[in-house]
């Protein structure tokens, strides 16, 4: 993606996150039962959403690596899934310090926590995978193949809180715990910013996996002379 | 406004400021390996140089 348009995203991005902010200070109402608190739901399900979507672009990326074996996938995988861990580390995080308020503990091993947690960690562990495999080829298919088995806990933390008996509050964009118009369409406004950051991330990430490439052949040359 | 609004509150403000801390520090070590990767290939391409060089 070219600078500019990263520049303008950027721009609509940090406008958009600016108003946001003041409307869910300013313009919304508490919520009736969990006070101020409430609002970090803007940051922590957008942040998940985030999450989820990156990792899911990670797994047609790993998936298009094995097909074709082209090194770009296989950047994008890599790329996506850091950008995805930051969103998912947000999210983990916000909902510990929303929890200590309205649960009066910072944790609890419950389903749908302890499953993001796991996640978490499986993406983390595809990072650490990377860095202990040194042939560009042979960390790309390693790292495709622990890509597309992370993936398969995503189904599981998102509906966790319907297959089990959760502490974690139930469903708030739909169903009978559905939240009021004005903080759904803040929630999804807020997810726009945060979407366009993530996407910010991944390019500049990709760029850097391409100089990293670049560097992987030069240390090859070296070798060989 | 009372004790537990107030901390309501502050622990609102937490949320948020953690939030942009993790994303911050992701965007400072996209920051710092740029650096590294952009020294690292200065380096051998000097150094590559250097040996075709002789």
């Amino acid at each position: 993606m070219r600078e500019r348009t990263l520049y303008l995203l950027g721009v609509i991005a940090a406008i958009l996150l600016a108003r946001n902010i003041y409307v869910m200070l300013v313009g919304l109402p508490d919520e009736a039962f969990q006070g101020a608190i409430f609002r970090i739901i803007f940051f922590h399900v957008p942040a998940a959403f985030t999450c989820f979507l990156a990792f899911f672009t990670a797994l047609i990326a790993s998936i298009s690596y094995l097909k074709t074996g082209r090194m770009q996938w296989d950047a994008l995988a890599v790329s996506t899934t850091e950008v995805g861990l930051a969103f998912g580390a947000a999210n983990l995080v916000s909902g510990m310090i929303w929890a200590r308020i309205i649960w009066g503990i910072w944790w609890t091993w419950d389903w749908r926590l302890t499953s993001m947690l796991v996640c978490w960690l499986l993406y983390a562990g595809y990072l650490v995978l990377r860095r202990a495999v040194e042939e560009p080829a042979q960390r790309a298919r390693l790292s495709a193949v622990l890509s597309i088995l992370s993936f398969s806990v995503v189904p599981f933390v998102f509906f966790s809180i319907k297959w089990f008996r959760t502490q974690h509050p139930q469903p708030v964009l739909y169903g009978e715990g559905k939240m009021d118009s004005a903080y759904r369409a803040m929630l999804y406004g807020n997810w726009v910013p945060l979407l366009l950051l993530a996407v910010i991330l991944v390019a500049v990430r990709m760029k850097q996996e391409n100089r990293r490439l670049e560097l992987d052949a030069l240390r090859r040359e070296a070798h060989t002379i | 406004m009372g004790d537990a609004a107030a901390r309501n509150f502050q622990f609102l403000a937490y949320g948020l400021i953690a939030v942009w801390a993790i994303l911050a520090a992701y965007v400072l070590t996209l920051v710092s390996r740029e650096r590294r990767i952009g020294r690292e290939i200065e380096n051998l391409k000097r150094m590559l140089e250097d040996r075709g060089g002789r």
